[in-house]
């Protein structure tokens, strides 16, 4: 019992200090925010090598940044490439809002993503959008990163 | 001038009403709830013996007068006095009260009753009585199955509510809900149903898919639903009855925020399509669906007026999400909320005479109501994140649900049924065994 207390306390230590040194090395590169958009890689997963596979919004928008038109374009040439791949985009909304509307706005943001690829050659028949509202957050916080991080349209391989 | 009309309708409307008797005010917040005695119902013993068989329960009519003291507390209008204190027995008390006796205990109002076995069923009689005046208000006795006599003591509560309060009561009504469970980011959701007290619950479907916003139609006995069966949102009908389940209209893309017209004929609700959400109909006996709105912006939540000629809607055509009216052909489109922040989820009252919504501004989430013109806004109730308010059928509350905040970690969520008066008093949890969203409230089940 109480060795595996002690154990287990050991454990902690070293985990907090994998924790902390990783904190001081990667703490510039994730959980950044320009404006109220999420720029950081923390919850960002690669349909391929150097292929992001989701965009971020600001509160309310759907409107595409910068970064989230770099990230389809590369979307759009991947997808080129791989001519058999269906996709299909979930949108998502943050958790301030009301359910119904951010249903609505959910499906708006997949479909920015959904007309932007159209615009770089990927046929409507390709792309299926699922918008699942604030049903599924990645970052279960209650603060402007994690909701920032939520406020997304993923790209997902759908066969 | 128009309210000089009203008042002088309201003066003779009441005396002839309460014949002078005890009245309980439910038009303002009420800080003095009235004082009632509710005697346990009365049971001779070979009676006792044959529910306690059947029930599992061994004094019903003690069971069911417990069901009415609570329902009468959770009112806020009632105090249901401490029986330790009570000196009359039950079966003498139901024949004749000694009224001095229950005076002294300072009850203003009394219930009395009796509970027997006839030919099977459950026979019922209870009284209400006006201490202070030494009258019998009313009587009324029911028959019914055994198994029915948790819908007794509810029945009996609307109708003392009634007596006293002049309006109908909610006593009587379940609340169709969405249970959750599991962690924020994979929340597994089933449509529950239960008593407006939280008693049966029961789940109506698995928890396979997602499954958001159940609505009651006018009957309580279909409910419409957004599935998330086969990865496909939709609509969806559910007679609770029969269990039977059917997609509503043909929509190729996502429909939402579903709704019964007030003769639940037609469902309304949203579809949305290449990022733009319009407010649709569909008839349910001929199946022709209709678009109502015809805009860029996202429209949605939509809500009849209870007499079927005007739709409440939010809509982010200025820019924001602000709550508007038209008629139910999607004709004469008003904004209405013009405070400040964000409107949503408006809901018309079943008087008709006001709309309930949901408000965000500066961080905080409120739950009000405003005059259907968009005037005379009254904020209930504040907190970290609520929304989505349901009426009860007389009008009078508002269920909702709120969720908390996480701590730093991301821990600690949870989401809750609430319940508040339209007065801004009477807030209270609803209970629910698992965690809760979304709930919307049955009209009467009887009468």
């Amino acid at each position: 019992m109480k060795l595996s207390k002690i154990l287990k306390n050991g454990f902690l230590i070293v985990v907090a200090c994998l924790a902390l040194s990783a904190c001081a090395t990667s703490k510039k590169t994730t959980g950044q925010m320009q404006g109220d958009v999420y720029t950081g890689t923390d919850t960002v997963e690669y349909l391929a090598s150097g292929v992001p596979d989701r965009v971020f919004f600001a509160t309310n928008e759907s409107v595409l940044t910068t970064a989230s038109r770099e990230t389809l374009r590369k979307q759009a040439a991947w997808l080129r490439k791989n001519s058999k791949i269906t996709i299909v985009l979930e949108g998502h909304a943050d958790e301030r809002g009301t359910r119904e509307y951010n249903l609505a706005l959910g499906e708006r943001r997949a479909n920015a993503a959904k007309d932007y690829l159209m615009t770089y050659g990927i046929s409507s028949d390709r792309i299926s959008v699922l918008s699942y509202g604030k049903e599924r957050p990645v970052d279960s916080g209650s603060n402007p990163l994690a909701w920032s991080k939520n406020r997304r349209s993923v790209t997902v391989k759908a066969n | 001038m128009r309210i000089f009309v009203k008042i002088i309708i309201f003066l003779i409307l009441i005396p002839s009403k309460s014949f002078g008797l005890i009245e309980v005010d439910i038009t303002r917040g009420n800080l003095d709830p009235l004082p009632i005695a509710v005697s346990p119902l009365s049971i001779d013993e070979n009676s006792r013996q044959n529910f306690e068989k059947i029930l599992k329960k061994k004094n019903i009519g003690e069971e069911i007068s417990k069901i009415i003291e609570v329902n009468l507390k959770t009112s806020g209008l009632f105090n249901p006095l401490n029986k330790d204190a009570f000196l009359q027995a039950p079966d003498i008390a139901n024949l004749k009260p000694r009224f001095e006796d229950w005076n002294l205990i300072k009850a203003q109002a009394l219930i009395t009753g009796k509970v027997s076995y006839v030919d099977d069923k459950l026979r019922v009689e209870f009284r209400l009585w006006d201490v202070l005046a030494g009258k019998e208000m009313m009587a009324l006795a029911f028959t019914t199955v055994p198994n029915n006599w948790r819908r007794v003591g509810h029945i009996i509560t609307d109708k003392v509510y009634e007596r006293l309060t002049g309006e109908k009561g909610y006593f009587d009504t379940r609340i169709i809900y969405v249970a959750e469970e599991g962690p924020k980011t994979q929340r597994i959701k089933k449509l529950a149903i239960m008593d407006q007290d939280g008693a049966n619950n029961k789940f109506l479907t698995l928890g396979n898919e997602l499954v958001l916003t159940p609505r009651f139609n006018p009957s309580s006995q279909m409910v419409t639903y957004l599935s998330y069966f086969r990865n496909l949102p939709r609509v969806y009908l559910l007679d609770i009855e029969t269990g039977t389940q059917e997609v509503v209209g043909d929509f190729p893309g996502m429909t939402f925020a579903p709704r019964f017209s007030p003769d639940g004929k037609k469902i309304i609700m949203s579809f949305a399509k290449d990022g733009n959400s319009e407010i649709y109909t569909m008839d349910l006996e001929n199946r022709i669906v209709e678009k109502i709105t015809n805009h860029p912006s996202i429209d949605t939540s939509p809500s009849y007026s209870p007499d079927g000629k005007f739709i409440s809607f939010n809509s982010d055509r200025s820019g924001y999400q602000q709550i508007y009216v038209m008629k139910s052909d999607g004709s004469n489109v008003k904004r209405i909320s013009f405070g400040k922040g964000i409107y949503g989820t408006p809901v018309w009252s079943p008087r008709g005479d006001l709309i309930a919504f949901t408000k965000l501004h500066k961080g905080k989430f409120y739950i009000g109501v405003m005059r259907t013109d968009g005037s005379g806004e009254r904020l209930l109730t504040e907190n970290f994140y609520q929304e989505a308010p349901s009426w009860s059928p007389n009008g009078r509350v508002l269920i909702f649900y709120r969720e908390t905040k996480t701590d730093s970690k991301g821990k600690g969520f949870s989401a809750k049924l609430w319940s508040i008066d339209l007065t801004g008093y009477n807030e209270r949890q609803v209970p629910t065994p698992t965690d809760g969203s979304d709930p919307s409230w049955s009209s009467l089940l009887s009468n």
